[in-house]
């Protein structure tokens, strides 16, 4: 008996019962459903999350003050001030994987222009902040070597500044706001970023020269972190190793001695996340591989009353000539059919509710084409396993006990 | 000498069936011979070992001992797969209950000996099924589905389906049993009219007025053949055109 034949047999069996063929689909429908819509947001949420860490800045690496001890009570993260511009000049001339290198200052102050204030936050960094931290200027300019060195009071301002500060239509640049007490002249805005991966308004943010920052705003000659762009992000753990040698070279730190600096790469924040959403995603993806294994036991069951059900039918099959291994094939190919097509189904309905689910959360819309594959293959295969000894009941039924099965 | 062709021969035919601790024997040793173009009832009592020897000539069952030739070819010592292509080729079933597969037109339910026959296509089959059904005076009710037929209308398509593969014996199980007295009469006129072309049918059934619609009947009783004899056969469209009117409702 050929294949088509074969199909056609089956087919027909499983429409002479099309609701109880949906019903027994269902359970494969809703496992495979599950498993790809949870895959598919899995990598969604993954994505996004690269793409928002990359977004923070290009190959991005900090150094930060270390978290120090002070007879065994923690100070918290950044309670010493071991980090110089010094360093800074010491990064940019000796690191070759490096390409771009600011130093971070921040510092809080009452934005002010006329009646609006705003409470912001100054970022002093160098003239590369801007391209280390993927920010790009919407007009205006940036400001120069010339004005760090002269502590210019000058400074660029992110576009929820500009809507706090400004009327609208009215352009920025050239006025003079305030930070405190000082006076800002704005030189430049910047295009809008958006929310970062924390939830944190990227636009809330005026940048100032670092030294603005550290001797007008500050009086201080610390900085509180290093960002550096690595040239590639495949030199980002060699570009590490040069800062922590350099870094230790310049504060003097024995080989034994403990860091009082940390570095930190975009990669492992990356991996940081991942790893979190990686096991939340792979706890879902066993629930749901779960909720497909009972739709496959689903099919056993009904696979098994319908062998039953079906008893005579298979006795005057045999009758009038059907091979027990016709039969056997005969089941066999109705639940792989049940599974395939509840496996065909349940892709769909997957990929539809990842991608309504996506649009829900503004997350990228990611197909998992590979656990498509898998998923369309444990289909069949979970078919046949729970077609087979249901089946292989039937092959063996006997012809004349089945022929006056009432 | 195509008239004396040996359809079915059995020799000494034996069977016994285990039952717990005790050997019932069903069959203690039956020779007959069926010619090719009789028609034969076979009858019986329950318990008479009737049933047993139609699974036996249906190639369903094995003898214990004996020898069993259908179409000159032992059926001994043959594997399932085997007689499973003896019943498909050489034999023809008719049930009592008739056996058709529900929601399946009467069309399909007559092609399907021949799906489980690899060397007919998907054409021939169609056409021969066809033919069948038109051999049985069903040729308008062809997609009709089982519920939408009578009793014996059902019976037909049964037939047709036994026909369909143009088997050297067709084997009727009480195949009137399930059917009113004129719709009777009418499928033995049918299986008369089918002889009448040279189809050679066995026809088991325990009820006396309708084994003499038949040419020649086996009587058997408590495993033995009690009587083998050739009968006057009366007409089944005779018979019919003598039922009182009033049957007919």
């Amino acid at each position: 008996m050929d294949i088509l034949n074969l199909i056609r047999i089956s087919g027909k069996a499983l429409l002479r019962n099309k609701t109880r063929s949906a019903l027994s689909m269902l359970g494969i429908v809703i496992g495979i459903a599950a498993v790809i819509a949870v895959v598919n947001l899995g990598e969604g949420l993954k994505q996004s999350t690269a793409n928002q860490l990359s977004d923070m800045g290009t190959n991005l690496i900090m150094v930060m003050r270390a978290n120090m001890r002070r007879g065994g009570v923690s100070m918290g993260s950044g309670s010493v001030q071991s980090l110089k511009v010094k360093d800074v000049e010491m990064i940019k001339a000796n690191a070759k994987n490096i390409t771009m290198v600011s130093p971070l200052v921040n510092a809080s102050g009452q934005l002010v222009n006329g009646s609006k204030n705003w409470s912001g936050t100054a970022y002093g960094g160098s003239p590369e902040f801007l391209e280390i931290k993927k920010y790009e200027l919407a007009t205006g300019v940036c400001f120069t070597d010339e004005d760090v060195k002269k502590y210019a009071k000058v400074g660029i301002i992110g576009q929820t500044i500009v809507e706090e500060l400004f009327d609208e239509g009215e352009d920025p640049i050239g006025k003079n706001i305030r930070i405190g007490s000082m006076p800002i002249k704005v030189i430049g805005t910047l295009k809008e970023k958006g929310e970062n991966g924390m939830g944190q308004d990227q636009d809330d943010i005026i940048i100032l020269p670092y030294s603005t920052v550290q001797k007008r705003m500050l009086g201080v000659d610390y900085i509180q972190q290093i960002v550096a762009s690595a040239a590639s992000e495949n030199v980002a753990e060699a570009a590490v190793a040069e800062i922590e040698q350099i870094l230790r070279e310049s504060h003097k730190i024995k080989p034994d001695g403990t860091d009082d600096f940390e570095v930190r790469t975009q990669q492992e924040m990356l991996e940081m996340m991942n790893s979190m959403t990686g096991t939340i995603t792979t706890v879902l993806i066993a629930i749901a591989l779960i909720s497909l294994l009972v739709g496959c036991i689903g099919i056993m069951n009904i696979m098994y009353v319908t062998v039953t059900e079906r008893t005579k039918e298979i006795g005057l099959r045999m009758s009038i000539g059907a091979k027990n291994a016709a039969i056997l094939m005969q089941f066999l190919t109705e639940s792989i059919i049940l599974s395939l097509i509840g496996g065909i189904i349940g892709l769909l309905l997957g990929v539809g509710l990842s991608y309504i689910v996506s649009l829900f959360m503004s997350l990228p819309f990611v197909v998992n084409a590979v656990w498509m594959v898998i998923s369309f293959v444990s289909c069949a295969i979970l078919g046949l396993i729970a077609g087979f000894f249901p089946a292989l009941k039937a092959s063996q039924t006997d012809p004349i006990n089945a022929l006056r099965y009432e | 000498m195509e008239t004396t062709q040996s359809i079915i021969r059995v020799e000494n035919l034996k069977r016994t069936f285990v039952v717990g601790s005790e050997e019932v024997h069903a069959l203690k040793g039956l020779t007959f011979e069926i010619k090719k173009g009789e028609f034969v009832s076979i009858m019986g009592s329950s318990g008479s070992g009737k049933s047993t020897l139609l699974n036996i000539l249906g190639c369903l069952d094995q003898p214990t001992s004996g020898e069993y030739y259908i179409d000159n070819i032992s059926v001994r010592q043959r594997t399932k797969n085997e007689l499973s292509e003896i019943r498909n080729r050489k034999i023809g079933f008719v049930f009592q209950s008739y056996n058709l597969l529900p929601r399946t037109s009467a069309l399909e339910n007559v092609e399907l000996p021949l799906v489980y026959n690899p060397l007919v296509s998907h054409q021939e089959r169609r056409e021969k099924a066809q033919y069948a059904l038109e051999m049985v005076g069903l040729k308008d009710r062809m997609g009709h589905m089982p519920n939408q037929l009578s009793g014996g209308q059902q019976q037909r398509v049964a037939i047709a389906r036994a026909l369909v593969n143009d088997p050297v014996i067709v084997l009727a199980d009480e195949a009137t049993g399930n059917l009113d007295t004129r719709t009777s009469y009418e499928i033995m006129s049918l299986f008369q009219n089918l002889h009448e072309q040279g189809k050679t049918i066995a026809f088991v059934t325990h009820e006396s007025d309708i084994a003499v619609f038949t040419s020649r009947t086996i009587f058997l009783r408590d495993g033995h053949i009690l009587r083998d004899e050739q009968v006057e056969t009366k007409s089944a469209e005779e018979a019919l055109k003598n039922l009182p009117v009033d049957n007919d409702y």
